[in-house]
């Protein structure tokens, strides 16, 4: 296999997961550059999951977790309900159950202006991975948050509050200043681990209900697809693995980096490393 | 099952439903629940086994070992579980028939990889091609406990190397001080102890493992995910009990069974640590904090 070759094959398969390029996969013959070109264009994939997923799980998650610690029953029991029945059930239960209801629903469109284009939503999409999936995640990821968040909560020291209170903050300022930087800090370490395994989760997408539209599926999907092909595991899941890892590994050091932030006002023996603990994996 | 079932087409409402609902593959349905727990039951044990010795090898004091022990739980953990079950399933099964073959046909010249075809001897399949049907599933069943319990095996010994670091040093110099030698110490000193530390973390292992068995459906076992699927989909009038889509439904009734098992198991396991930690200084004995006013 000369790097010529390689490179025909990156150029025909690299974006082949998002629909870009050759459209029929390779059926025979499979080279190791093929293994590694498809199986690392279906990581965008479980990027896209992931990165989307945490970031707007994020936000839901810090107002879940305070509407959970609130002292008015009719904000803490919904949100209560919330992240047991997202942390009590499988992931891949919520996909199935999901999908089957968005399935179910009236095939509708409305327009939206948004100003300098003019864009249909319909609710078929909900049925295809990319939002359908994508929304189950987000809810997932945010009641595991939710709870990592709630727990950071409680256990921020009762003297910083009281602090808080001896300076006259209070309201939304003694939340942005004081709680919510703790909390964050609190919970950062549990909140990595959420990230590592919520990557780890969007493999799960396209084996549950949800169909890789016109094959294009996430890394899981391809490196099952040879596997299955050349009834040889020993290839394709060690690549995957491979994959997963280095994405593991830059999981670990973005979010050590913001730690290490969150963390810059401590003085050095007190600021604990990232520990990485299979806490919240589903 | 009931004497009214005779003539499915001229029931109405709950009549109905009670034969619906008592069909033979709606008992096999039920049975699968069963498969599930003994799942559970038979997996937790031995991946706990899997776990201590994954544990014991990471304390070795001879490097490869250590190495070996490191390294088994690293990998697992950076690795979507799914993709191990994915793998493991096939790489079990080609292993042991790779080795049947080299046993049981030593003169057999072709070689096993034929292109995309994995070929062994009649003699080596597994189970042989004339086994009963329950010999194939059972077959499978035991591949899937297997390939769970090196996945959390792994997260188990995690777990246990955690526990064991847990305990006292000073405990363990006690004990060389007694003149107990480094096995007496572990079995004796460091085994017992290790539980209350590890019980957290193997609470929560029980937890993601009960979340893990709908797995079983990648797996090809017939489990709960395969019936509610099977059952759910919408049936023509071809069918004795012709009904729409009702998948939801199904799959509402497995989403329902396992909120039911994890917090049954959370208040259990709640129960036991509270029991444990009773009267000790640590921070499960402020539980009379009323936590912060926000």
């Amino acid at each position: 296999m000369s790097i010529r070759a390689c490179l025909d094959t990156i150029a025909a398969y690299g974006l082949r997961s998002i629909g870009i390029g050759e459209r029929l996969l390779p059926k025979r013959d499979f080279t190791l550059c093929e293994h590694f070109t498809l199986i690392g264009s279906g990581l965008l994939w479980n990027l896209y999951f992931g990165i989307l997923a945490i970031f707007f799980g994020f936000f839901l998650a810090n107002a879940i977790a305070m509407a959970k610690a609130n002292r008015r029953w009719w904000l803490r029991k919904p949100a209560e309900w919330f992240i047991f029945v997202f942390r009590g059930s499988p992931l891949f239960i919520q996909f199935f159950l999901f999908y089957e209801a968005f399935v179910l629903l009236p095939k509708m469109g409305w327009d939206i202006n948004l100003g300098f284009t003019e864009i249909t939503v319909e609710t078929r999409w909900l049925t295809r991975a990319w939002l359908g999936a994508l929304i189950v995640l987000i809810l997932n990821t945010t009641a595991y948050s939710a709870e990592i968040f709630y727990g950071a909560l409680k256990s921020i020291p009762r003297g910083d509050i009281e602090a808080a209170d001896a300076y006259g903050l209070t309201g939304w300022k003694r939340y942005k200043r004081i709680i919510w930087p703790t909390m964050l800090r609190l919970a950062w370490p549990a909140y990595t681990n959420e990230a590592i395994f919520l990557f780890h989760a969007t493999t799960l997408v396209f084996f549950s209900g949800f169909p890789a539209w016109r094959q294009k599926g996430d890394a899981l999907y391809y490196a099952s697809y040879f596997a299955d092909k050349t009834f040889n595991p020993f290839v394709a899941y060690p690549i995957l693995a491979g994959y997963f890892i280095l994405l593991t590994l830059s999981v670990i050091t973005v979010y050590g980096a913001i730690n290490r932030r969150l963390n810059r006002h401590l003085p050095q023996e007190k600021q604990r490393r990232l520990r990485v603990r299979p806490n919240v994996i589903r | 099952m009931f004497s009214w079932c005779t003539d499915p087409d001229t029931l109405e409402g709950l009549a109905w439903l009670s034969c619906y609902l008592t069909t033979g593959k709606h008992m096999a349905f039920y049975r699968s629940f069963g498969t599930v727990m003994v799942l559970l039951l038979v997996t937790a044990p031995v991946a706990l086994a899997f776990g201590f010795a994954g544990a014991m090898a990471a304390r070795s004091h001879f490097a490869p070992l250590s190495w070996l022990g490191k390294g088994y739980t690293a990998v697992v953990r950076g690795v979507p579980d799914i993709a191990f079950f994915l793998f493991f399933v096939i790489a079990l099964d080609q292993g042991i028939e790779y080795l049947r073959h080299r046993i049981k046909c030593p003169d057999w010249s072709e070689p096993i990889r034929q292109g995309n075809d994995f070929v062994v001897c009649p003699a080596a399949k597994m189970p042989l091609s004339t086994a009963p049907q329950w010999v194939h599933e059972t077959y499978g069943f035991a591949l899937a406990v297997i390939t769970f319990a090196i996945v959390f095996g792994a997260f188990a010994a995690n777990v246990l190397y955690g526990g064991m670091r847990a305990v006292p040093r000073a405990q363990m110099e006690t004990a060389e001080a007694y003149g107990m030698s480094r096995r007496q110490a572990f079995w004796r000193i460091l085994v017992p102890q290790m539980w209350v530390y590890a019980l957290p973390g193997l609470g929560n292992l029980w937890m993601i493992l009960i979340k893990a068995t709908p797995l079983l459906f990648l797996l090809g076992v017939e489990d709960i995910v395969y019936w509610a699927r099977e059952l759910g989909g919408s049936k023509t009038s071809a069918f004795t009990y012709p009904h729409p889509d009702w998948r939801l439904y199904y799959f509402l009734a497995l989403l329902a069974f396992y909120l039911l098992l994890t917090r049954v198991s959370e208040i259990l396991l709640d129960r036991l640590m509270a029991r444990l930690t009773h009267g000790q200084a640590t921070s499960g004995g402020k539980s009379t904090d009323k936590g912060l006013a926000i």
